[in-house]
């Protein structure tokens, strides 16, 4: 079959602020929602700066869709409730102005995360990259770099 | 008020041209998306990795599902963005359409479509655009729709102008709106911006150029469409998009439920 050639990405750009951010975008649990738990983190550049114009998306099948822009800081944050052992992990989804193209990561939360399947394929000194740190209190810290020393992992599904 | 001369580190529009044109040069096979490393687009040369990304074939990925409808609610004048304040706004009116296809070119159904862009004197409604253009208190220029069962979606909003940017010295983007888009699969996921055809700013913006094979380029581009224009009303455009991702995707159960 032949394929339809696809629509090229171009980025989100700096003013995407007044339209894609929405009251309750990181909420994928409602609060007190039972076991639910909070991953936050940074984006940060290729020289460690933060990144203050990015959009992240998480997707957790049966749980729902988040969406949240970093704040000046780089800093953002989400509730949701844990990931089951069968997929330990939060879909993440980056834009960012300077990102001409978005790139997929994953957070793996949980001792599930230690398991084979994609981790078992990243070298073991990048691996840390995709694994959540427990801060304890139901709290997950995952950083998102996008260049140079600790660079995250980021995912192609165009296979 | 006069704007950045070249030197003291602000490359010249004919240095970014340059780029460009280096940058197409070294494209050995057509590449549908743009570069993620052009440094012709400056802030791109901190925020792309190094590495490549590592493909993931596990056919029970959670990325190969798809967002479950409602994330978002869409009310009926969401598509309109000049009936959005009780005045009308400024601008040529159009009105924009098409199909959300996939790469198979099946219809991608009753998912979220979003768009933003400036006014018809290129400024946006938001707090960091610094254009010394008038805001239009009758524009946000914010939309959403759901494609129907053929794909399709439709806005009516106003021509967007150029705007300047900081990139490089006299540096403007092309009319453009940006688009957001949902497929079948959260790996489908896809923004972009179209544009207006014949627009004579395309060859020296690096945004659109950071693509660098022409027929992709010309995928961004709306057509006018004259079928499409109503008379003593509005213009049309017509343009499709087509969501890249898995090639076997195939409905999830969240969808089916
Ligand atoms: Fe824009």
């Amino acid at each position: 079959m032949t394929l339809l050639p696809p629509t090229p990405s171009q980025t989100v750009g700096p003013f995407f602020g007044h339209a894609l951010p929405y009251e309750g975008g990181g909420d994928l649990v409602p609060a007190g929602h039972p076991g639910a738990i909070s991953v936050h983190g940074y984006v940060r550049d290729g020289n460690g700066d933060a990144v203050p114009d990015a959009l992240l998306e998480f997707w957790q099948p049966g749980t729902g869709l988040g969406r949240v822009a970093t704040g000046a800081d780089g800093h953002w944050s989400v509730r949701t409730a844990p990931p089951p052992a069968a997929r330990p992990y939060l879909p993440v989804c980056v834009f960012a102005r300077g990102l001409m193209h978005h790139l997929f990561t994953r957070a793996y939360i949980g001792p599930a995360a230690a398991a084979g399947g994609l981790l078992a394929a990243v070298p073991e000194e990048r691996r840390s990259t995709l694994i959540a740190r427990p801060e304890g209190d139901g709290t997950y810290r995952f950083d998102i770099r996008l260049q140079g020393e600790k660079e995250t992992v980021f995912l192609d599904f165009h296979g | 008020m006069t704007g950045p001369v070249a030197g003291w580190g602000i490359p010249s529009q004919e240095r970014i041209t340059a780029e460009i044109a280096a940058a197409h040069g070294s494209a050995v096979k057509p590449e549908h998306h743009p570069r993620r490393d052009f440094a012709p687009y400056r802030s791109s040369v901190l925020r792309h990795p190094h590495r490549a990304p590592v493909p993931v074939g596990d056919p029970d990925a959670a990325e190969r599902t798809a967002p479950v409808l409602g994330t978002r609610d869409v009310r009926a004048g969401d598509a309109d963005l000049t009936r959005q304040h009780p005045g009308e706004p400024l601008g040529e009116r159009i009105t924009v359409t098409g199909r959300v296809l996939d790469r198979a070119g099946r219809p991608v159904r009753g998912q979220l479509v979003e768009v933003w862009q400036a006014n018809a004197a290129g400024r946006y409604a938001h707090e960091r655009d610094r254009h010394p253009a008038p805001l239009d208190p009758n524009f946000t220029g914010v939309g959403r729709c759901r494609t129907d069962d053929e794909g399709r979606y439709a806005f009516t909003t106003i021509r967007p102008g150029a705007y300047p940017w900081r990139n490089h010295v006299n540096a403007w983007r092309p009319a453009h709106i940006h688009f957001s888009v949902f497929g079948t699969a959260f790996a489908q996921r896809l923004v972009t911006q179209m544009y207006f055809p014949g627009d004579p700013l395309f060859p020296y913006d690096p945004i659109l150029q950071a693509v660098t094979d022409p027929a992709a380029r010309a995928r961004l581009v709306a057509a006018y469409d004259h079928a499409l224009s109503r008379p003593e009303w509005s213009l049309g455009y017509r343009w499709d998009i087509v969501l890249d991702g898995p090639a076997a995707t195939l409905p999830g159960p969240e969808e089916t439920s």
